[in-house]
Parts: C-alpha cells; sequence; structure tokens
C-alpha cells in the first residue's frame, strides 16, 4: 500500500517540487540561524537601506540589520505558526468531525451548527478582533489561527465518517463485540487520515499567508522578532528606495505557499483511490 | 437454546414506519444448523442484525417479542453485557467478504482485536484458528484484506467467527459474493467446523436447494415477511 503510494507520489513532480522545496525551508529554518555569522537583530545604522551585495545578499533595512538574516530568523516564525496553527486545528477538527459523524443525533446537531456559525464569520476580521483584545505575540496568533481553522475540517471529516461508518466492516466489527471507542480511532480514523493529510497540508500554506498579513497589519509578531509579514510591513514604507526590503519577504511568501498547495494537491492525487 | 418469539421489526422512512417482519418465531437447538429461506427483501438479513440488537435507533426498531438466548432474554440485556455476547457467544459471518473487512489494518490486527475485546475469553492461538480454515497462517496474518482471495477472505471471516468459541453462528448469505467452485468448499467447510465444534447455525439464503444440503431443518420467511 504506502509502496504504491510513494510510487504515485515520485511520478508527480509539481508534488515532487513541493517536497523539495519545503524540505529545503525547514533545513534552513532549522539550521540557518546556527549558520550565518550575523544576528537579525545587529543595527548598523551606518549601512542603512543598502542594497544587495557580496557584503549583505538581500540588502539592509532602515535601521541597517541584515535582511538576509532577518528572514531566515522569519522563515523559522512563519513555519512554526504555519505547522503548530495547523496541528491545533486538525486536532480540534478531526475529533469534533468523528463525533458528529459518528454518533449522530444531538451531538451532529450542535456541532455542524457551530460549524455553521462559525463558517459565516469572515476569519479575517474575527482573528482582528480577537487579537486587537489580546497581546499580540507569536504564541497567540498560533492559538487565534489554530482556533478559528477548524470548522471547515470539521466539515470534512464528518462527511468522510458518515461514509465510513456505513461500511460492513464496520458493522462486522461491532458484531465481534469491538468496543465503540475502539472502531472509531482503530477502525474509521485511519479511513479518513487522507483527506485529513490533504486537507492539513494546504492549511499550513494558509497559515503561513494568515500570519504573513496579521503581522503585515501589525497584529502578528512583533517587531524586533521578525517575521515575512514585519519585514513586508516595513518594507512599505521604503518602497520608492529600497525595493529588496519588499521583493524578498512576498517572494518567500509566495513560494512557500505555493510549495504547500502543489504539495497538498500532488497528496490529493496520490491517495485519491480512483486514480 | 436461542428461542425467537413473536418477533416483529419495523422500519422508518421518511417519517413513516413500515413493518418489516410480523410476529416471527424460531427455536434452534445446539448444534443444530438452521436453514432460513426466503426471497430478498423479506426480512432475512433483519431477523440476524434483531438477535445481535444492531438495528440503527434511526432507522428502525424491534416492536414486539422476546429473544431468549441460553436463558436470557436478549432485548432486555444492558448494552455493556450485550456487547460481550456479540462476537463472544454469537458470532456473524457477512455476504459480502470484499466489503466485511476493513481495509487497513492486516488481518492479523483484526483477528487480535477480537480477543482484546473479550478479555476474559481464554486466547487460542491464531495460527491454529487460521489452520482449521486450511489457510497459510503467518502468510495470512501479515496481509491486508486486498491481498486475499475473496475465497480466503471468506475463510479468514469463518475463522474469526469461531475465535472465541460462539455458541451460535449466524451466516448471512455466505457465500452470495463467491463463485460456484469456492462457494461449495466454503460451505463443506462450514459444515465440518460446525460438526466438530458443536455449533449451532442458522445459515440464510435465498436457495432453498442449498439449504437442504447443508442444513437438518428450514424455516421459511414466507409466513411471516410484510409482502
Amino acid at each position: 500500500m504506502l509502496t504504491l503510494y510513494f510510487e504515485r507520489f515520485k511520478r508527480n513532480r509539481l508534488a515532487v517540487a513541493g517536497m523539495g522545496i519545503l524540505f529545503l525551508l525547514v533545513l534552513v529554518a532549522l539550521v540557518g540561524p546556527y549558520i550565518i555569522h550575523s544576528s537579525p537583530s545587529t543595527q548598523n545604522l551606518l549601512e542603512r537601506l543598502q542594497a544587495p551585495s557580496s557584503q549583505h545578499w538581500m540588502g539592509t533595512d532602515d535601521l541597517g540589520r541584515d535582511v538576509f538574516s532577518r528572514m531566515i530568523a522569519g522563515a523559522r516564525v512563519s513555519l512554526a505558526v504555519g505547522f503548530i496553527s495547523v496541528a491545533v486545528a486538525v486536532s480540534i477538527g478531526t475529533s469534533l468531525g468523528l463525533i458528529a459523524g459518528f454518533f449522530g443525533g444531538w451531538w451532529d446537531t450542535l456541532i455542524m451548527r457551530t460549524v455553521d456559525v462559525m463558517l459565516s464569520i469572515p476569519t479575517i476580521f474575527l482573528l482582528l478582533t480577537v487579537l486587537a483584545f489580546l497581546n499580540p505575540s507569536i504564541y497567540n496568533v498560533m492559538a487565534v489561527i489554530g482556533l478559528t481553522a477548524w470548522p471547515g475540517l470539521t466539515r470534512l471529516v464528518r462527511g468522510e465518517c458518515l461514509s465510513v461508518r456505513e461500511h460492513d466492516y464496520i458493522l462486522a466489527a461491532r458484531i465481534a463485540g469491538i468496543p465503540t471507542t475502539r472502531i472509531l480511532f482503530v477502525h474509521i480514523l485511519p479511513n479518513v487520515i487522507a483527506p485529513i493529510l490533504v486537507s492539513a497540508t494546504l492549511g499550513v500554506g494558509g497559515a503561513v499567508l494568515t500570519e504573513s498579513a496579521l503581522s503585515f497589519l501589525g497584529l502578528g509578531v512583533q517587531p524586533p522578532m521578525a517575521s515575512w509579514g514585519n519585514i513586508l510591513a516595513l518594507g512599505r514604507d521604503y518602497l520608492h528606495l529600497a525595493w529588496w526590503l519588499c521583493l524578498f519577504p512576498s517572494a518567500a511568501i509566495l513560494i512557500t505557499v505555493m510549495a504547500f498547495n502543489s504539495l497538498g494537491e500532488g497528496l490529493r492525487d496520490v491517495l485519491d483511490p480512483r486514480a | 437454546m436461542l428461542t425467537i418469539e413473536n418477533l416483529s421489526v419495523e422500519y422508518v422512512s421518511h417519517g413513516q414506519w413500515t413493518p418489516a417482519l410480523k410476529n416471527f418465531s424460531l427455536t434452534i437447538e445446539p448444534g443444530e444448523a438452521v436453514g432460513l429461506v426466503g426471497p430478498s427483501g423479506s426480512g432475512k438479513s433483519t431477523i440476524a442484525l434483531a438477535i445481535l440488537r444492531l438495528i440503527r435507533s434511526g432507522e428502525g426498531r424491534i416492536t414486539d417479542g422476546r429473544i431468549l438466548f441460553q436463558g436470557r432474554d436478549l432485548l432486555r440485556l444492558p448494552e455493556e453485557e450485550m456487547r460481550q455476547v456479540r462476537g463472544r457467544s454469537i458470532a456473524m459471518i457477512f455476504q459480502d467478504p470484499f466489503t466485511s473487512l476493513n481495509p487497513v489494518l492486516t488481518i492479523h490486527a483484526q483477528m487480535q482485536e477480537v480477543f482484546e475485546a473479550h478479555a476474559d475469553v481464554r486466547a487460542q492461538s491464531l495460527v491454529d484458528a487460521l489452520e482449521q480454515v486450511q489457510l497459510d497462517p503467518l502468510r495470512t496474518l501479515a496481509s491486508y484484506p486486498h491481498q486475499l482471495s475473496g475465497g480466503q477472505r471468506q475463510r479468514v471471516m469463518i475463522a474469526m467467527a469461531l475465535l472465541c468459541g460462539p455458541q451460535l453462528i449466524l451466516a448471512d448469505e455466505p457465500t452470495t459474493a463467491l463463485d460456484v467452485l469456492v462457494q461449495k468448499e466454503i460451505l463443506d467447510l462450514l459444515r465440518s467446523l460446525q460438526v466438530k465444534t458443536g455449533v449451532s447455525c442458522l445459515l440464510i439464503s435465498h436457495q432453498s436447494a442449498m439449504l437442504q444440503r447443508y442444513t437438518q431443518r428450514i424455516a421459511s420467511m414466507s409466513d411471516y415477511g410484510s409482502r
């Protein structure tokens, strides 16, 4: 089964490319800060707003900080926010979806109406409102993105669970006297894991984008901590003087989100049982 | 050993309750193989599900009757005791072996789990269980369902049904999805194991010729069904 998926994955060039880019990004985020010599927050006012050169690969900002080191520190922040907030969303979304789909009845009504309410509120306004009342920090951003991203996943998992629960092997497990919680986690969950994986991968890309948007608006990661979003926000003020302050963070966000999307869509094709 | 008295079941569709079974009665003695014959839609499978109390509450309900199994009325047992009856005292073999095994778990995981669900059962060796249905035990245990043929899967289902040493096996059209030659093999195997272990068996089918060959007595649905 796994070897079949691996063969199919290898043939999907877009997904392999996405995977490769993400692997590099994660590597840079993990070991980058230990390798490069210049610190992302050391200021050098004599060298402010310098264009990219052999000394500063991506130039310097208005306080003379090296943009390349800030980009690497920002990669760490962006990916951490992406992965952790999606982990939060997947835990909530999967548990609620399984409960709604498997037990049905009142649980289903309660959970799905909550999902409807959540989906009817535009996420970005909800995020802005909540973050306006909290201290803007990286942890709050992770928590808030995670706590608003689960409803779509809940709906997806519930739908899959409704279809899997009708299969004979679930009835067979009940006839064999297998306890309900075990049926839920051992028999149903592994059968709905594929769409969860696809949705989570696409979700990380979305979360990276949301984090950048929030940091751009000043409600996300706060300076002096670097994030692609706040480097970009700073660059906006100097757009006519220093193009590099906007180009590199924008490109990084674009490439990362595209890599997550192509990996997610590749996984969808690979895991599709009809393919 | 099993006595069904005046069992009536209704199904609901769009808020309308329709009787599926009216005043059905049947007795099975220990070690006996009883056939149950009837056309499609006559409520044969409903009886099997009602005995195990697995008719889903949103879809149907048992309106009347008693199901006495070893002196206890199954319809009045608490849910946890009923769970202990399922798989341990009463086991079931399904119509379609292609859909009755979980595609993401190995045969070993699915068989082992039956023991885990019934803590008081003395674990029989899985190798012996598979040898008695004439399968290569080690290869089968490591397999996923899609790596086995239909006949092999149905043998696995029989081995799983016998794992906890049940007193009654319900076989709902156990060979309908298999080809003719394999059908005979499976039924011969089921019959010989039934004689060997002394388990009672309710064999459900629409083919009365087959039932005559493999059972001692045949009950017909035509006297009880709704149509």
